[in-house]
């Protein structure tokens, strides 16, 4: 079977138009306003100067991992392994020991998170139930010589955390 | 004796290095940024020296030391001996090309603001500033590369067919103001018509200022024109397998080709340095002529970027067509109106 080709014409050109002077004074109109344009007040430009200025990105962004804190600075988090059960990408890797406080069950002995592995897709931060995980630290995955490196651990998420105004159960501690 | 020798070395420093040189330098700049602009873009203004930009203008600086710094090859077929000079033979005339430019009115009697006062007169801009040609042609021929050896064709072709346009239209001019010393085609050129018309070449010659600007143009090898080196055709044309500082050479010569032209269409058709309805030889009189010899250099320079950012290139049949069934006869119908008003006039 042979393809329908559809051609289609150019428009005839008027009497004017074929001259071409008239086009071509058209268009050095055009470049000559937009020079004018931008060369005092940079209108039409929409070049960003990136490393100089950022965009900004939306609260909602999902950037690097944190850990928020309780009220005495200890982690919220009570190593109850529903992030890392819930993670697609299996990144998170923590190992629980008991808290000193008998009201609260466990506390993360340590707290792993594989950036490499990470999608970045936010369901840790759903479904932990004592919101100790977050995601909303604006900041970039940061580049890496190793693969260890990009491994970041329970010290570095606590050192972006920040108290939260949520409740949390027990003594409120 | 010594005393003119040492006159003229004076002249062509001031001439060569700060104006040529320098204003090349800046042309590379000013066809880089106009470019972004008009294109809505931004341009270049990284260039820094102690974090301090100049909105770019260091730039020129930066590509000239990295031109430097840049390995020197020479294909291994190339023939070494053209290889070396096409660079230096196309160079070359377009700054000679200058010496018959008068950048002032004569100062205290004398030519101080212009190289030579030859006889010749702007003959001699014309004979010279056509020998470029050969550099090119040259460069193209000793690469040993078949895109430098068409772009040294196309260059060949379309420069030659060009040079009798540009040459046609500049007739009417020599025709109107019966001579072709520079210095006397401007002093025609600061009478004024009806008592309040300045008598430019623009007025009175204003086919042929277009036809210049056309000629000057495809002269120039610059877009709509720019075929000799087409860079989606020919890789970069003649200059394909040229690096370093021997590009460079090609590079600065066609800017200061560009400036060449432009003070050329300044002294013949927007009368040089002369602002009408001003006359004197006070010094702040002479300083403001040669501003505005520059500033008229300036807006010509402004309209072949314009031209080139906004006109797409034409097939390479196309600009033969042009150059020989549009531009010719027009010059010659200029030139047969021109002298027929003339005779009719007189």
């Amino acid at each position: 079977m042979v393809a329908k080709v559809k051609k289609v014409g150019l428009p005839p050109l008027n009497v004017a138009e074929s001259l071409y002077v008239t086009e071509l004074v058209r268009g050095l109109i055009t470049t000559n306003r937009h020079f004018w344009r931008n060369w005092f007040r940079r209108k039409d430009t929409a070049t960003l100067e990136y490393p100089d200025k950022r965009r900004p990105y939306s609260a909602r962004w999902r950037g690097l991992h944190r850990l928020m804190l309780r009220e005495n600075g200890t982690p919220r988090c009570v190593a109850c392994m529903m992030c890392s059960t819930h993670c697609p990408a299996g990144c998170i890797t923590i190992v629980a020991r008991e808290h000193p406080d008998p009201a609260i069950e466990k506390v993360p002995a340590s707290f792993e998170i594989d950036l490499l592995k990470c999608i970045f897709c936010g369901f840790c931060e759903e479904a932990c139930p004592c919101d100790a995980i977050r995601v909303d630290s604006g900041v970039h995955a940061p580049p890496v010589y190793g693969r260890d490196e990009a491994i970041i651990d329970l010290e570095d998420l606590l050192s972006r955390g920040s108290q939260s105004t949520a409740k949390q159960g027990g003594r409120n501690l | 004796m010594l005393e003119l020798v040492l006159i003229a070395f004076a002249k062509c420093v001031f001439l060569f290095l700060a104006f040529l040189l320098g204003g090349a330098a800046i042309l590379s700049w000013v066809e880089r940024k106009m470019s972004a602009v008009i294109q809505d873009r931004i341009g270049p203004n990284r260039a820094a020296v102690f974090g301090f930009t100049a909105f770019g203008l260091f730039h020129p600086i930066a590509d000239g030391i990295k031109m430097l710094f840049k390995e020197d090859f020479v294909p291994a077929r190339a023939d070494k001996i053209l290889f070396f000079f096409a660079p230096v033979l196309s160079f070359v005339p377009p700054l000679l090309a200058f010496m018959a430019i008068p950048f002032g009115p004569p100062v205290a009697g004398r030519e101080w603001l212009m190289v030579s006062d030859s006889q010749m007169g702007l003959l001699f801009l014309l004979a010279v500033a056509s020998i470029g040609v050969y550099g090119h042609t040259l460069a193209g021929w000793s690469s040993d590369n078949k895109f430098s050896l068409m772009g040294a064709l196309r260059t060949s072709s379309q420069l030659f067919s060009y040079e009798v346009g540009l040459t046609l239209s500049l007739l009417g001019v020599f025709m109107v103001y019966g001579t072709i010393m520079p210095q006397a085609i401007i002093g025609g050129q600061s009478e004024l018509m009806w008592g309040w018309l300045p008598r430019w070449g623009i007025v009175t010659q204003p086919l042929g200022f277009i036809l210049f600007m056309l000629a000057s143009i495809a002269e120039t090898k610059r877009a709509p024109f720019d075929l000799p080196e087409a860079d989606s055709e020919l890789v970069a044309g003649y200059s394909t397998e040229y690096s370093s500082m021997r590009f460079a050479m090609f590079f600065l010569s066609e800017f200061v080709g560009i400036l060449l032209v432009s003070a050329f269409g300044a002294v013949l058709f927007l009368g040089g340095w002369n602002i009408p309805f001003l006359a004197g030889d006070a010094w702040w009189v002479v300083l403001l002529q040669v501003g505005a010899f520059l500033a008229k250099v300036g807006a010509l320079v402004y309209l072949q970027m314009l031209v080139r950012w906004t006109v797409p290139r034409m097939r390479f049949d196309q600009v033969i067509d042009f150059g020989w069934k549009y531009l010719i006869p027009f010059g010659l119908l200029n030139l047969l109106a021109t002298a027929v008003v003339l005779a009719v006039w007189r």
